[in-house]
């Protein structure tokens, strides 16, 4: 699908409830930097930057560098991307099923 | 008025020279994103982002801040009714660089206005636009989401 930004690395990514954690963060807040998301939540330095480098790797997170601080975004392009594949191709038909089961249901 | 920033990255299987065109040719614009970006390019000049249809109504205005081919435009991006806000006045930076075979854009949109319509809309436009620009330039076909944004 993209560089940096496979469908393994983003799903393998977003399976991590500290990652996922880190993305609703940076959803309420854009531009943190690694101490001020440790000390959001309650985490290492060292384990944050972790996250982050995963996160990253799969271009769900992109970071821009303000003199000594790199501050931190959502990326949502590759969520949007996995909607596109994953879930909106699915969601018409998944709709008809669901409106074929009332109607049958209903003895219509 | 606080002011937030967002930083959207997409890599794209196409030449750098294309997805520059992509950005700024309105017949390409159109493809993808339903509306034209119109200009002459010169820094310090006009640019409009017109609806592609019939209307031709203008949904965004602002000035050519920097245009360096295919590696960095930056415009200044406002509703056109606020065109004599200076505080309304959003600034967007397209960053292009070619990493092997495909192209790292990265749009990033900042001094806009706290819980403006304008951060609602370009939150959730952005990342269908540039989709539709991926879609469009690799494999020839627009994403049909813009298409039903657009009607």
């Amino acid at each position: 699908m993209q560089a940096g930004g496979t469908v393994d690395k983003i799903f393998k990514a977003l399976a991590d409830p500290t990652r996922r954690k880190l993305l609703d963060r940076l959803h309420a807040e854009s531009g943190l930097t690694l101490g001020e998301l440790s000390e959001q939540l309650r985490m290492t330095r060292q384990a944050v930057s972790q996250h982050l480098a995963v996160l990253e790797a799969a271009n769900l997170v992109s970071s821009v560098r303000r003199g000594r601080a790199k501050h931190h975004y959502l990326n949502p392009i590759p969520i949007h991307e996995v909607y596109e594949r994953w879930v909106r191709k699915f969601e018409r038909r998944g709709l008809k099923a669901l409106a074929d089961l009332k109607r049958s249901l209903e003895g219509d | 008025m606080a002011k937030s920033t967002f930083v959207y990255v997409i890599y794209i299987a196409a030449k750098q020279q294309q997805v520059w065109e992509a950005l700024i040719q309105p017949e390409f614009t159109r493809s993808y994103w339903g509306h034209e970006n119109v200009s002459d390019w010169k820094p310090g000049s006009t640019w409009e982002h017109r609806q592609a249809d019939a209307s031709r109504e203008l949904k965004l205005v602002g000035k050519v801040v920097e245009f360096t081919p295919p590696t960095r435009l930056v415009l200044t991006w406002g509703d056109p009714k606020d065109a004599a806000k200076p505080s309304a006045q959003s600034r967007v930076a397209l960053d292009l660089e070619q990493i092997g075979d495909m192209v790292r854009l990265t749009v990033t949109h900042d001094e806009l206005e706290a819980g403006s319509d304008m951060l609602r809309g370009i939150s959730s436009g952005w990342p269908r636009v540039l989709s539709s620009l991926k879609s469009q330039l690799e494999t020839g076909k627009p994403l049909p989401t813009w298409a039903t944004a657009a009607r």
